[in-house]
């Protein structure tokens, strides 16, 4: 009787490992597409980019508490021995070592964009957007994790999602990427301000405004009559 | 029954704004951009039925740009 | 106070051509006489030397024409020991009273910080002059050598912040000296004092505390011996454009615009006025007869600005002037706020089609809308002044614009400009 019960545990414990697993996956993949099209600030009426972040927001924190159970069950699970330390240290599981790891290091890389956005209002802009773009590293990981470490890899079902989740990622990384934004280059005048302004700095318009560089292309010329004005030089 | 006449005046800081366009998506009553996208912030006091749109307006703004500030309503 | 004899209108520029062509100390103390600042605090002289200042009604020669007298109580409440900065940056093109006076009487700007130094409990002044003024520079420095030969006075140190438009601005200066960032602050109360390094700051235009000096010597009476009642004093005015003789002159406030123009000699008939500086405003020669103090310039739809006068001839076209402006201030942003960044370059554009007369029909409407939407929508003044340049050039060049807008620009949109503008790239892309 005994036998069976934990049996039965370890078994519930084992689905509990995958299936969290699978849905942290996708609600991953849903949060890093939708983060993808809420940068590029193509909005519309009905999709305003308000609520593209708020839901972006509320994906990553529902990932997260998939997340938090996958990785749980995996480390109180005596099926697979995975140990307390691969939580958040990568390479130290002694099953399937690699693939784990990958996990870990996704994980890891997922808690320092969510802590670092719970923060964002205290640390400086430069820092929070840094971290951010650690969230497309995220993702590549958490997918060779699935696919490495999870002993569904070879289903089809399994096959299947990874499958939709590559197409829905990469398709909006393409578009990310392609998507036409009017910049204007304003640092090459704001540089010579300040000292604390990096060399490249875009402000973004939405498509529309006229796309002109800033900086004086007047006529420099200087009528004869009015020469520099009075620069007596002492000595 | 007198409430306390404190009104609350929706600003702009321009230096931080980065023209997200959150806040006229939220309160398109007080908040509308300009052709860059920018907000053109409707000085007028905020209504009582607006004051948690407001809020939230403020809150969600990614460069805390949008500031709800309290002004002590004149006699 | 003195015994020194003082010319009419000649009180701050009193070396040069026409005067002793020496700006050295021994020259300074016989032409104005000696000014004993007490080096520790000292009430009563404080007290004395406020109350003339006040009394004097000195405003603020920058362009701000604040109350001068009113900046020191605002600094001295807040209970810590200020720092006195002096603003030599003369970031306006049309302006050069502030490098000549340094250059011709650096020992009287020098005094007067000194002045306000003892009167605030200072202990120190930043003299700053922009990095591409050599030659301001070193006059200052030499200045300073002289005056520590001599026995001192409170530690002076000269600083070279970026030679950019919006770097003289109050809250941009102080920003540099604090953290190198010579971009403008969002100032929402003006009363309050700027801050270097916890420390109130007591800032002064060069030809403020020019006067300053002055006003300790010869006291609020003496000053007020020149100019009119609301405007009282003499003022350095920096005359350029189709003249003969440009050049900074020293002039009683409330001298009509025409004699004042009279002096540097125009070479033809006027076309337009430019006042205040590139962000200033235009004034119709008819009108030529107002009195250059900032009361009546700004009721004529002008401005006194820091003391800037462009003289644009007949054959010229200000409309095309105004276009240059803006294309100028546009690439003068400190690049901060949406609406200066994007706005003026757009309202920039548009002038210029119209200059050359290749305006759509809703050019003029476009063109009032954006500076509608744009003004008062920066941190600073500066999308203001040109706001405020394009709507007076609507004004005052009505009629042509109507041609201009039509697709018949006048013949003067193509003459070459009688107006300076520094090269286009920066000359030390931040110094440090």
């Amino acid at each position: 009787m005994l036998a069976t019960t934990s049996t039965s545990l370890t078994t519930d414990l084992w689905y509990t490992i995958r299936a969290t697993g699978v849905v942290a996956l996708v609600l991953l993949t849903v949060t890093t597409v939708l983060g993808m099209l809420a940068a590029s600030r193509a909005r519309t009426r009905r999709w305003p980019a308000f609520a593209q972040v708020d839901l972006h927001k509320r994906a990553t924190l529902f990932a997260l508490v998939f997340l938090g159970l996958h990785v749980l069950t995996a480390v109180v699970d005596t099926y697979v021995n995975v140990g307390v330390l691969s939580a958040v240290v990568p390479f130290a599981s002694p099953f399937r070592t690699f693939w784990t790891g990958l996990g870990t290091v996704a994980v890891d890389l997922l808690l320092a964009v969510a802590v670092s956005s719970a923060l964002r209002q205290r640390i400086a802009a430069r820092t929070w957007r840094g971290l951010h773009w650690l969230a497309y590293a995220c993702w590549p990981f958490a997918l060779a994790h699935a696919l490495g470490a999870g002993t569904d890899a070879a289903q089809l079902w399994m096959d299947g999602i990874a499958g939709a989740c590559s197409v829905a990622v990469l398709s909006a990384l393409t578009w990310r990427i392609g998507y036409h934004r009017t910049t204007r280059e304003v640092e090459d005048r704001v540089g010579a301000v300040t000292r604390a302004v990096p060399l490249r700095h875009r402000t973004t318009a939405p498509t529309g405004a006229t796309g002109r560089t800033g900086g004086p292309s007047a006529p420099t010329t200087t009528a004869p009559t009015a020469t520099a004005l009075l620069e007596r030089d002492p000595r | 029954m007198s409430r306390a006449a404190v009104r609350l005046r929706l600003r702009v800081d321009p230096v931080a704004c980065d023209a997200y366009g959150f806040c006229a998506e939220l309160l398109p009553e007080r908040v509308t951009l300009d052709e860059w996208g920018y907000p053109v912030v409707d000085g007028r006091p905020v209504e009582a039925n607006l004051v948690d749109l407001a809020t939230r307006a403020a809150a969600e703004c990614p460069r805390r740009a949008l500031h709800l500030d309290r002004v002590a309503a004149s006699a | 106070m003195t015994t020194a004899t003082l010319h009419r209108t000649e009180r701050l520029l009193r070396t040069g051509p026409d005067g002793p062509a020496d700006p050295g100390l021994a020259t300074h103390l016989a032409l104005h006489g000696p000014l004993t600042v007490p080096p520790r605090d000292d009430r009563e002289w404080s007290h004395a030397v406020w109350a003339e200042v006040n009394r004097s009604g000195l405003t603020g020669r920058g362009g701000g024409g604040f109350p001068a007298a009113a900046k020191w109580d605002a600094v001295t409440r807040s209970g810590r020991r200020p720092v006195v900065v002096v603003n030599a940056m003369e970031g306006e093109p049309a302006s050069a009273k502030d490098r000549s006076l340094l250059a011709w009487s650096p020992h009287l700007v020098l005094d007067g910080a000194e002045v306000a130094a003892a009167l605030s409990g200072a202990r120190e002044i930043v003299v700053c002059v922009a990095d591409d003024r050599d030659r301001t520079a070193r006059s200052v420095g030499y200045a300073l050598s002289e005056r520590a030969r001599s026995g001192g006075g409170r530690p002076v140190s000269v600083v070279r912040p970026p030679s950019r438009y919006v770097a003289g601005e109050e809250s941009a200066l102080v920003g540099w000296l604090e953290r190198g960032d010579a971009r403008p602050a969002l100032r929402v109360d003006k009363s309050v004092p700027l801050q270097l390094r916890r420390r109130p700051v007591l800032l002064h235009n060069a030809e403020t505390l020019a006067q300053v000096a002055l006003i300790a010597r010869h006291g609020a009476a003496w000053f007020r011996e020149l100019g009119t009642a609301g405007a009282p004093g003499s003022t350095l005015v920096t005359v350029s454009g189709a003249v003969r003789t440009p050049g900074v002159i020293e002039v009683e406030l409330g001298t009509p615009v025409e004699d004042l123009i009279g002096r540097t000699q125009p070479t033809g008939p006027v076309g337009a006025i430019l006042t205040g500086g590139y962000g200033g405003a235009w004034l119709h020669p008819s009108r030529a007869s107002v009195p250059f103090a900032p009361g009546p310039l700004t009721e004529a739809g002008a401005t006194i600005g820091a003391g800037i006068v462009v003289v644009v001839p007949a054959t010229s076209c200000g409309i095309a002037e105004t276009a240059r402006i803006a294309r100028y201030m546009a690439g003068e942003s400190a690049g901060q706020c949406g609406p200066c960044v994007f706005g003026l370059p757009a309202i920039a554009d548009d002038l210029e089609l119209l200059a050359v007369g290749r305006g759509d029909a809703g050019l003029l409407a476009r063109l009032q809308r954006r500076c509608g939407e744009v003004a008062g929508r920066g941190a600073c003044r500066h999308p203001d002044g040109v706001v405020r340049l394009v709507r007076s050039a609507l004004d005052v060049f009505g009629d042509d614009v109507r041609g201009h807008a039509t697709g018949h620009p006048c013949a003067g949109h193509a003459a070459p400009t009688v107006l300076q503008f520094p090269s286009a790239l920066p000359t030390r892309a931040g110094a440090a």
